[in-house]
């Protein structure tokens, strides 16, 4: 039973990291129709700029965090206006295959900007561990949880009660129709990135200190993410968060009762089952069509 | 034709003989032995090729000044692999075919090291490889040696101190790639005969970010003890998972984390932590009868006052392969042969990994002194079970 349960927290603090990247993905998909396979190097970017900013800088944890944040925001902004924009014809695949060479590049910087080795931060509150039943779950998984559903509150009320975020779904449903309705596309767009880089960054933030962070961390959590976001169904959020804990969960079950060795590919395994009988996902009911 | 005139002549005839004479040292010092070296100097393992590089010039640098090998100055061609095989065996090509050089050291990786074992034994040169891999010189290839200790030291060293400790169930906790999967299979051989039992064992990608499924499966085995065998950054997330979980038995890691940089990245949570090491990283706090401590302290201090960045404990691979390489060529006016014979009979070397005694079934040649346990207190290494 105490196994069982360290289980289960294990697989939410997992989880709960492949949640926030997730979010990311379905934010941008659900404004543009694209998927961002760069979303894992703002993930990077996120928390190797706390780790500068609050480490080495010794700026207030606030501060560090909003800045981070925001400064990703400007890569995802300049990564829209100059990669994205200028393509002349903006076909979905063509837009993905950017997204990945972005990836590449990011990464590349970043290495040569932080160099090869991980580094690590202490976590933001220094509460011990928080003890159930013999089982430990981190306090800093909380902290995750916890803005994890603050976005999830924040997207809801951007998308059904703002202006701005009704034109933004109206861009990604129809471009020709909004822009006829005279809603600037480009700067619906340009927004969407900004803001789906700022979630990244978040993302990074958050678990910088439950791990170590390096140039090449975000390959592989772009990729968890991705499949959480495919998981929960693409383009909705609750999907995104509900995926997101599954697929940490189902790996951290997989370690206990089959093998570590296999732990990816139980995941895996289960991503493609789940696709197979419901393609949309598990909360999607949309959206594929779209992409 | 005057006097006048043959005195001219004479002169200019001299002329050329005394500038022949001026120049003699260098015209008849004899033709330098050209030394290969293959190194990972950039890429993902720079972090061993580096230092390896910079250890081999040092050397070479040391046995120059002292006048050379019979009259004949070293000179290394250096060519970098990135880590990769393919790069590995075109280096090698041209260290072999292109600069003639009378031995190659290196490669840095297992990996690389194997690709062009092949090429040495065809070609009959001496390659001195600087990787850990037991695979290099078991079984023994008559060109191929080794000065990097091997995992199965690495393990009999935990095992023989968990024997002292009355440790007899061990959890072992590997990183899935090649280190992680040779460490697991020396772990799994070995116990039996140090009378220890593995009762789970569990392993984790490079790159995962929390360990406390695997950690939980291992601790309701109940051992006595934890085994992490990984690279930065893993198990410095397993020793912060372990202390998270306040799993109280005691963790071991491999000599992978023998660096500073893993304390650094475990933060408090390297507290305690054991783990098998080089001599290099305590040589101060060696006892003063061993052999090795005059040499590390003259490799330590030289390195960091030559580059003026930390030592590695890496380096000290290509300084041994160089020295050991210096010591048999001596006497065979660089005849390979004559070299790899020589090698074979090097016997009570003291290098900076340990103390070599090569012969022609021991291409490796280090024993279990090459080994220490160290523990972390406070942030630092303290060297264990060795009274000063």
């Amino acid at each position: 039973m105490q196994e069982l349960l360290q289980y289960f927290f294990s697989g939410i603090t997992s989880g709960a990291v492949y949640a926030v990247i997730a979010l990311g993905f379905t934010m941008l998909f659900n404004s543009t129709g694209l998927i961002n396979f760069a979303q894992g190097e703002f993930v990077m970017l996120g928390a190797l700029s706390l780790i500068t900013l609050w480490r080495d800088f010794k700026l207030p944890l606030p501060l560090a965090f909003c800045l981070a944040v925001v400064g990703v925001a400007m890569v995802g902004i300049l990564l829209e206006r100059l990669a994205i924009r200028s393509v002349r014809k903006p076909h979905p695949i063509v837009l993905v295959i950017i997204t990945v060479g972005a990836s590449i590049l990011l990464r590349g910087v970043a290495m040569l900007h932080w160099g090869k080795d991980a580094y690590s931060v202490r976590s933001f509150s220094r509460h011990p561990p928080i003890e159930i039943a013999g089982a430990t779950l981190l306090p800093q998984s909380l902290w995750i949880l916890a803005i994890v559903l603050l976005i999830v509150a924040g997207l809801q009320f951007f998308y059904r009660r703002t202006l701005t975020g009704k034109a933004m779904q109206a861009c990604s449903i129809n471009r020709k129709a909004a822009s006829l309705l005279g809603i600037g596309s480009e700067s619906m767009v340009l927004l969407a990135f900004g803001v789906s880089a700022a979630m990244g960054a978040v993302g990074g933030v958050l678990i910088a200190p439950i791990t170590m962070s390096g140039y090449d961390m975000g390959t592989l959590l772009g990729l968890k993410g991705f499949c959480a976001a495919m998981l929960g169904g693409l383009g909705s959020s609750w999907g995104a968060v509900v995926g997101g804990l599954l697929l940490g969960i189902l790996e951290s079950l997989g370690v206990g009762f089959f093998s570590s060795s296999l732990k990816d590919a139980i995941a895996f395994l289960l991503l493609l089952l789940i696709l197979y009988v419901r393609p949309s996902g598990l909360l999607g009911v949309k959206a594929v069509h779209r992409f | 034709m005057g006097s006048k005139e043959k005195m001219k002549a004479i002169v200019w005839m001299i002329l050329p003989l005394v500038g022949v004479l001026i120049a003699a040292p260098a015209v008849l010092a004899k033709e330098p032995y050209k030394i290969g070296g293959l190194f990972s100097v950039t890429g993902p393992t720079s972090f061993l090729g580096d230092p390896e590089k910079k250890s081999l010039e040092m050397a070479i640098e040391e046995i120059n000044a002292q006048g050379g090998i019979d009259g004949h100055m070293l000179e290394a061609v250096i060519r970098d692999t990135e880590g990769i095989p393919d790069k590995t065996v075109l280096g090698a090509n041209e260290l072999i075919s292109n600069e003639k050089v009378l031995a190659i050291i290196g490669p840095s990786l297992t990996q690389t090291t194997l690709s062009i074992v092949p090429l040495a034994e065809k070609e009959k040169v001496p390659l001195i490889s600087c990787a850990a891999g037991i695979e290099i010189t078991e079984p023994v290839k008559p060109w191929v040696f080794k000065t990097a200790q091997s995992d199965v030291l690495a393990v009999s060293t935990i095992y023989e101190y968990m024997k002292k400790q009355n440790i007899k169930k061990v959890g072992i906790l590997t990183v899935e790639n090649s280190f992680g999967e040779s460490g697991k299979k020396q772990l799994s051989t070995q116990a039996a005969k140090f009378g220890i039992e593995v009762v789970q064992a569990e392993s984790f990608g490079g790159k995962d970010t929390d360990m406390t499924a695997q950690l939980t499966k291992i601790r309701s085995a109940q051992p006595d003890a934890i085994i992490c065998w990984g690279t930065n950054p893993g198990p410095a997330v397993v020793a912060r998972n372990i202390q998270q979980m306040s799993i109280k038995v005691p963790l071991y890691q491999s000599h992978g984390v023998a660096s500073p940089k893993f304390i650094e990245l475990a933060g408090d949570a390297s507290e305690g932590i054991l783990l098998p090491s080089g001599k290099i990283l305590v040589s101060e706090q060696l006892a003063d009868k061993d052999p090795q401590k005059a040499v590390l302290k003259k490799y330590i201090e030289d390195y960091e006052k030559k580059f003026k960045v930390p030592v590695s404990g890496f380096g000290g691979y290509a300084y041994d392969a160089m020295h050991l390489l210096a010591k048999a060529m001596k006497g065979t006016e660089g005849d390979r042969e004559k070299i790899r014979a020589a090698l074979e009979k090097i016997q009570g070397h003291v290098g900076i990994s340990g103390t070599f005694n090569f012969s022609a079934t021991e291409h490796n040649g280090l024993g279990a002194d090459a080994f220490v346990m160290l523990q972390i207190k406070d942030g630092k290494w303290k060297l264990l079970g060795q009274d000063k």
